[in-house]
């Protein structure tokens, strides 16, 4: 016997759950399959739509207008302006007060680790109160032992960029971490736990303690931005600890790999997935299908040994670009590696790159080529399969990091194809 | 393709007398790791799913036990850093780890050779995680006397010796032996001819043919099962016999799960060597292999072909399953579970080494089907325990701490009885509430079976 459901989502980032929200709200029988944890611990946690033209021009005070000016065969084109919007919409319902930036169609300007300042459409709500765009000063705080993020060095950039404010950066011990190379967790977990923690004057709980570390540095600054640790579980109730002892407000400035912003997008997103009844199934790869009169029958995943047949009659790929390994190459070619899905590429691996680094690369745009159904093409421009659409950064034609599109694409494409897999499959 | 690598006829060599192979790559006999140390890009992932990096400041987590230290010794005569006890073997940073490292597989590898290399063969640290980690070779004594054994294990004063000399923590409790174990609970009932005479007879009722070779299945019961809660063995054999499956119980060791846990890399290969050769006997008369406990089945199925290459390593691998998955797979288990009823409530907390073969969400899955049950999932926290790991009077802490979340969690559920598959597990979680603990096995059994 197969594992049976109405719609089969293979991959569990933001374009898998987007999919199989959107699926589950058609009243069908929703699976997600991913082999690995997603990459949303990668990610920044920010929900960025376009930041950049795919010509480079930028940054893009509103994504919306500029979404119609983009190629043929970019995601967005092929979904529709409007598709983004209703995503857009569907996102703010399931985060709720989680996220903020859906009074206006323009982008946020959000500091980073580097002090470099993101263009995007929503922002994690630890990061509000460090808009760039509002003119209050701001000091930085960095820990030794967090070598990611560099407060002086990160406020001198916010500085050079043209911030109408201004920024300082200090780096502190943090009370209560020992280890040169603590992880991120760590520092979290003291926070969201109160673990009691000695500091000079005695033992204090890890926020007080933080508290009392940064006081003595505020130099009339109205505002406060800590690296993205300021606790997972209990997040909201940490910044609001340290506001209230700081007399300032508080947020967060998103940093890099791991990220904790990320990883509380994959609760929030999970959590959602819990409550639209979607059974997840994840730490297995699917490796195989069958096919049945040009639909795929059923897949196969791979569970330490078992290969245990998995069936549907809608599915949604949405296992991510070559990071997330749902686009391998090889010297010879570049393959998607499940269905072995179309993906245009040059015959000689030296045009796959150019010299320029922060060139057009044409890797970035590697991926399997949609209709305007996200049904992957072949070679001749035919369906490859009746009943398979893909969503995210499998898809090619696009290079999300130059745009900063990633996470709209996701969201928009899965909307879109998780949507019409649920249509189709409760007829 | 180089002339030298071209075969260029059939000839085995070796095949003539008095041949001596020569062992011209001696390295190529030791695990090559580098291309999983190669695969590491740094991201991190892995140690921000660690329980153990997020509560104790002594561990340096997963990157750092697997491809750093790794790449390290390839370097200088550098040791194994003896942090790598702190790991607890939850195997997490395997499934975390999104570029196909394998960190389990180098953190067990780092362990064996820090016991081998490091650790005093007279300190009270190996003895104990000696005696720990071969449960199972204690185990038979303790059921000769079970009543003896368990009065005397409850007694505060073994508590006390037990931590003050052994290490182990005094705040536990030993798990009780059962008056009669599994094994001669099945020997008593006839063994595997009384199990295919059942089978043949729940075939007649179900309307099946009397014959099927296909319904076969040999039982990896592992040494918890056997010793402590044969209560679950036995569900398990009256629920594949309801379903008309004739049970087979091949001799067995201990799957070697603490062994890799405590770095005793060669008490481990001599109990895999006696698992491979017996379950393969098992296949070859036509069974597929089912474990109802998910650390032994997780060995099985991952560490063995990891680390052993014994004959027929891979093809036990590839045929042993976990016990409800094998059902789900090979019967319409929904539709015999359609119009059962069972009236109780479950706070479930899915095992680690359950969660890294892809099983976290199945029972949860398969309950739903039986009316009047109540199936709370607890989150994806880790108990803590870890095997033999919050035993040790150093990690009882750390073992707690880590648990926190899994206890709040239990306790805001409605339910005020434990699920799960894993033993150590079900301790736990019995220890941090107070609850009883069953597994799913046994909530089968009595929807089930009659």
């Amino acid at each position: 016997m197969a594992i049976a459901d109405d719609v089969l989502v293979i991959g569990g980032g933001i374009a898998g759950a987007t999919a199989a929200l959107a699926a589950a709200e058609e009243g069908v029988d929703v699976r997600l399959v991913t082999h690995k944890q997603s990459t949303l611990r990668n990610a920044s946690g920010l929900i960025d739509v376009l930041g950049y033209t795919h010509e480079g021009e930028g940054p893009i005070v509103d994504p919306f207008e500029r979404l119609e000016e983009l190629p043929k065969g970019h995601p967005y084109e092929r979904v529709g302006t409007e598709a983004v919007r209703d995503a857009l919409s569907f996102f703010d319902e399931v985060a709720g007060d989680a996220y903020a930036g859906d009074h206006t169609d323009s982008n946020a300007l959000v500091p980073t680790h580097g002090g470099t300042v993101k263009p995007t459409a929503r922002y994690p709500i630890s990061t509000a109160a460090g808009l760039a765009s509002v003119a209050e000063d701001t000091l930085l705080v960095g820990f030794e032992t967090l070598t990611d993020f560099e407060a002086p060095l990160a406020a001198a950039h916010l500085e050079a960029a043209g911030a109408p404010f201004s920024a300082r950066g200090v780096t502190l011990r943090f009370p209560g971490i020992v280890r040169d190379d603590a992880k991120l967790t760590r520092y979290a977990h003291l926070l969201d736990h109160e673990e009691p923690v000695s500091t000079g004057s005695g033992e204090r709980s890890a926020r007080q303690a933080l508290a009392a570390t940064v006081r003595p540095h505020l130099e009339g600054e109205s505002r406060v931005g800590f690296p993205a640790l300021l606790g997972d579980e209990h997040a909201a109730e940490v910044r609001a600890d340290l506001a209230e002892s700081l007399g300032v407000d508080v947020f967060e400035v998103p940093m890099g790999p791991p990220s904790l912003p990320g990883m509380r997008l994959e609760d929030l997103l999970y959590g959602a997935l819990e409550d639209a009844g979607v059974r997840v199934t994840s730490g297995v790869p699917v490796v195989d299908y069958e096919t049945d009169d040009g639909a795929i029958d059923h897949v196969l995943v791979d569970r330490h040994g078992q290969e245990i047949p998995h069936e549907a009659s809608q599915y949604v790929l949405a296992t991510g670009g070559l990071v997330g390994k749902g686009v391998r190459s090889e010297r010879e070619r570049v393959f998607e590696p499940i269905f072995d899905c179309y993906v245009p590429h040059a015959d000689d691996r030296y045009d796959w790159f150019v010299d320029d680094v922060f060139g057009e690369q044409p890797y970035a745009r590697f991926g399997v080529v949609p209709d305007r159904e996200l049904r992957p093409l072949d070679v001749d421009e035919e369906p490859e399969f009746s009943n398979l659409r893909a969503a995210g950064a499998v898809l090619g034609g696009y290079d999300y990091a130059a745009e900063k599109s990633g996470a709209g694409v996701s969201l928009a494409t899965g909307y879109v194809a998780g949507g019409r897999a649920g249509t189709e499959a409760s007829r | 393709m180089s002339d030298a690598e071209q075969p260029m006829d059939d000839h085995v060599p070796g095949e003539e007398e008095g041949f001596e192979p020569i062992e011209v790559f001696p390295e190529a006999e030791e695990m090559d790791l580098r291309p999983g140390a190669d695969n590491c890009y740094k991201c991190s992932t892995c140690d921000t799913n660690c329980p153990v990096a997020e509560v104790d400041d002594e561990f340096p987590g997963p990157k750092f036990q697997g491809p750093e230290q790794w790449r390290l010794k390839r370097q200088e005569d550098h040791d194994i850093d003896d942090s790598v006890m702190k790991c607890s073997n939850c195997m997490r940073c395997d499934s975390a780890c999104p570029s196909e490292v394998p960190l389990s597989q180098m953190h067990n590898t780092a362990r064996a050779e820090y016991v081998e290399e490091n650790m005093s063969k007279l300190s009270r640290e190996y003895w104990r995680n000696r005696m720990l980690s071969n449960y199972r070779k204690l185990a038979p004594i303790a059921a000769t006397f079970p009543r003896t054994a368990n009065f005397v294990m409850g007694l505060s004063v073994t508590q006390w010796m037990g931590e003050k000399v052994m290490g182990i923590a005094g705040d536990r409790e030993f798990p009780e032996f059962a008056t009669q174990t599994f094994r001669g609970w099945w020997a008593e009932r006839g063994g595997n001819d009384t199990s295919r005479e059942r089978a043949r007879a729940a075939r007649a009722e179900r309307g099946e043919d009397l014959e099927n070779p296909h319904k076969r299945i040999a039982y990896f019961h592992g040494c918890y099962s056997n010793y402590n809660t044969p209560e679950v063995a036995k569900a398990l054999v009256r629920v594949y016999e309801q379903l008309g499956y004739e049970v087979m119980v091949p001799e067995q060791a201990c799957s070697g799960t603490p062994m890799f846990a405590n770095g005793m890399l060669e008490d481990a290969r001599r109990a895999a060597e006696t698992n491979v050769r017996e379950l393969a006997d098992a296949i070859e008369d036509g069974a597929d292999i089912v474990a109802s406990c998910s650390s032994c089945s997780m060995s099985i199925r991952q560490e063995y072909p990891e680390l052993f290459d014994f004959e027929g390593t891979e093809d036990v691998a590839a045929n042993t399953w976990d016990a409800v998955e094998y059902l789900r797979v090979h019967e319409d288990l929904t539709g015999e579970l359609e119009g059962t009823a069972v009236d109780a409530e479950f706070a479930y907390h899915a095992p680690c080494h359950a969660r890294n073969q892809g099983l976290d969400g199945q029972t949860v899955e398969v309950l739903s089907a039986i009316d009047g049950i109540d199936v709370e999932d607890v989150g994806d926290s880790c108990s803590g325990i870890s095997g033999t790991y919050g035993w040790k009077e150093e990690n009882y802490e750390t073992s707690m701490k880590i648990g926190e979340e899994m206890f709040e969690h239990m306790e805001d559920a409605e339910a005020t009885t434990g699920l799960t598959e894993c033993p150590t597990c079900s301790m736990q979680m019995g220890h941090g509430t107070g609850y009883e603990i069953t597994h799913t096995l046994e909530v089968l059994e009595a929807a089930l079976v009659d």
